[in-house]
């Protein structure tokens, strides 16, 4: 039994740390932008966003002054027990996202759409969205907090196999080109792609694949991790940097998250993960012991299995 | 070339704004304000009395909401501030600038050079941006003190109206001149030269979108 008061101290400090610190992926991914951007105000934007992860982790504040919409994903192994059951685990999880939000502080960005109410604390109608993973072994839960930015770099399109891979890159150029310009989408960003599933879970897979895969990491898939590599390739031969001024540094890198669709569509979404991609993760134990770490390490072979029945050997073979 | 740094007052002289060039630096002291739509609507919707004296406290306005809570004993505690995109405030910004005679509209992804050569340039002003984005630790850094947020009961803590005194708070990137040109249409022609090429090798989807452009010198924003 995993107990409560643990999870909701635990979830309160990765509030704290997805806001403040930059994780390693992302900070080496940007860094090594950095060393080869030519441009001379995009070279100023990337030091000075260096500057601003190091000025964040010294003073304890948030790096930036947007702090996204905190979000929840939960990984249990199938053996873990929650104290409380799982409604127990919502509140202590929608506790951390008001209390860290008065504590970092955070900005209270979450309103009510319609009548703007405004809580002071990121809690609402639907607000924090929490989403739930399994895995076949384990008595652990992971906690994985994202505070994704919410406006622009998103976007989604119903394509058809006849637009074929040469429809899917004109879909990730228009979406790079449209909200890069002027910095809208706040690169170089990861790149999270969705392909297939239905709309909402293309959405789902684009937003998982860019906000829980790391920096480097490659779909288990090598065609689609080929893709992978040479889409990163393809945003970063823009001419567009930081701020959407000269440069050669959009996209820090780019991970692809396929889902099988109705046989008529390609569903694909594309989604930026910011120069501000906060992601924070712990897994707790029964027996108390808690491990932060900055990979969620979500899309397991499990999550990703195409079997009836899960059959890790099968799986393998078909990867 | 390294870009120029400028320090500049939230309250600058016409010549120190003649002064700013397109891609400079800059570095803020004095008073500025957040004000966003809440701030705008309230003002000049609702008519509601602005409560601080415009533009001799400052003329400087900041889209923005910081990341900031108000302590039990009424104390503020301001972590970072990034600004947010500006684009969106076109619609009242005129009667704004008419109104409180601000000369420093500092925000993300700026304006168009028509809204700059519409109501910037005839009352004197320039547009900086903030620079990432997302510098808002550093940003933070250049807030000396929060002397006061008004209309927080209204609006709420994020689109309240803010008022932060500034101590070399930057780095800001001059978006605008005086003759209404504008940084990012400028990058945006350069950019542009490339895109042919870059669209090689792919083919536009065979289900048109209504309001879809293939025009890829057009911005979304607008």
């Amino acid at each position: 039994m995993i107990a409560i008061d643990l999870i909701q101290q635990t979830a309160e400090q990765l509030m704290d740390k997805a806001a403040i610190e930059i994780p390693d992926d992302y900070l080496t991914g940007l860094q090594a932008a950095a060393a080869t951007e030519e441009g001379d105000l995009s070279s100023f934007v990337l030091q000075a966003m260096l500057d601003n992860y190091t000025a964040a982790k010294e003073d304890r504040r948030a790096m930036c002054g947007d702090t996204g919409v905190p979000r929840w994903f939960v990984k249990m192994g199938n053996a873990a027990q929650i104290e409380g059951g799982m409604c127990a685990l919502e509140t202590a999880l929608r506790r951390a996202t008001a209390r860290a939000t008065n504590g970092v502080p955070l900005r209270p960005n979450r309103v009510h759409p319609l009548w703007r109410t405004d809580h002071n604390n990121n809690v609402g109608i639907g607000a924090p969205e929490i989403e739930y993973g399994f895995e076949p072994e384990g008595d652990w839960i992971d906690l994985i907090t994202v505070h994704k930015g919410g406006l622009f770099g998103t976007d989604y399109r119903m394509l058809f196999p006849s637009d074929g891979i040469e429809g899917i890159k004109r879909f990730y150029l228009d979406c790079l080109v449209a909200f890069g310009k002027r910095g809208l989408a706040c690169q170089p960003a990861i790149i999270g792609i969705g392909l297939g599933g239905s709309k909402d879970t293309c959405m789902v897979l684009g937003k998982r694949a860019a906000t829980l895969r790391t920096v480097g990491s490659r779909n288990s898939d090598p065609k689609i991790a080929a893709l992978e590599e040479e889409f990163k390739e393809l945003g970063n031969s823009i001419g567009m940097g930081a701020m959407g001024f000269v440069g050669k540094n959009m996209v820090i890198d780019c991970n692809i998250e396929v889902g099988y669709c109705h046989t008529g569509g390609m569903q694909m979404s594309v989604h930026a993960f910011c120069l501000s991609s906060r992601r924070a993760v712990a897994r707790l134990w029964p027996d108390g012991r808690v491990a932060f770490r900055t990979d969620p390490d979500w899309f397991t072979p499990y999550q990703r299995r195409e079997t009836v029945d899960w059959s890790p050997q099968e799986q393998e073979a078909t990867a | 070339m390294k870009p120029r740094e400028v320090r500049l007052s939230t309250t600058p002289t016409p010549e120190e704004i003649a002064n700013l060039r397109l891609g400079d630096i800059v570095y803020l002291d004095g008073l500025l304000y957040t004000a966003r739509e809440g701030v705008y609507m309230r003002a000049l919707e609702d008519k509601a009395n602005i409560p601080m004296e415009l533009a001799s406290a400052s003329a400087a306005n900041f889209h923005c909401s910081p990341a900031a809570t108000i302590r039990e004993d009424g104390s503020f505690d301001m972590g970072a501030v990034t600004a947010t995109a500006s684009f969106r405030f076109a619609k009242w910004l005129p009667d704004w600038m008419a109104k409180t005679g601000a000369k420093l509209i500092i925000g993300k992804g700026g304006m168009s050079s028509k809204d700059y050569k519409a109501y910037f340039v005839p009352n004197g002003a320039v547009y900086l941006s903030t620079v990432g984005y997302g510098t808002g630790a550093l940003l933070g850094r250049g807030v000396e003190a929060v002397e006061a947020v008004h209309w927080h009961e209204e609006l709420g803590l994020a689109q309240a109206m803010w008022v932060i005194r500034c101590n070399r708070m930057g780095p800001f990137i001059v978006a605008s001149d005086l003759d209404g040109n504008c940084l990012f249409e400028r990058e945006n022609a350069q950019i542009s030269k490339n895109l042919d090429r870059v669209y090689v090798g792919t083919k536009p989807a065979v289900l048109k979108r209504f309001g879809e452009t293939d025009d890829r010198n057009d911005e979304v924003i607008g």
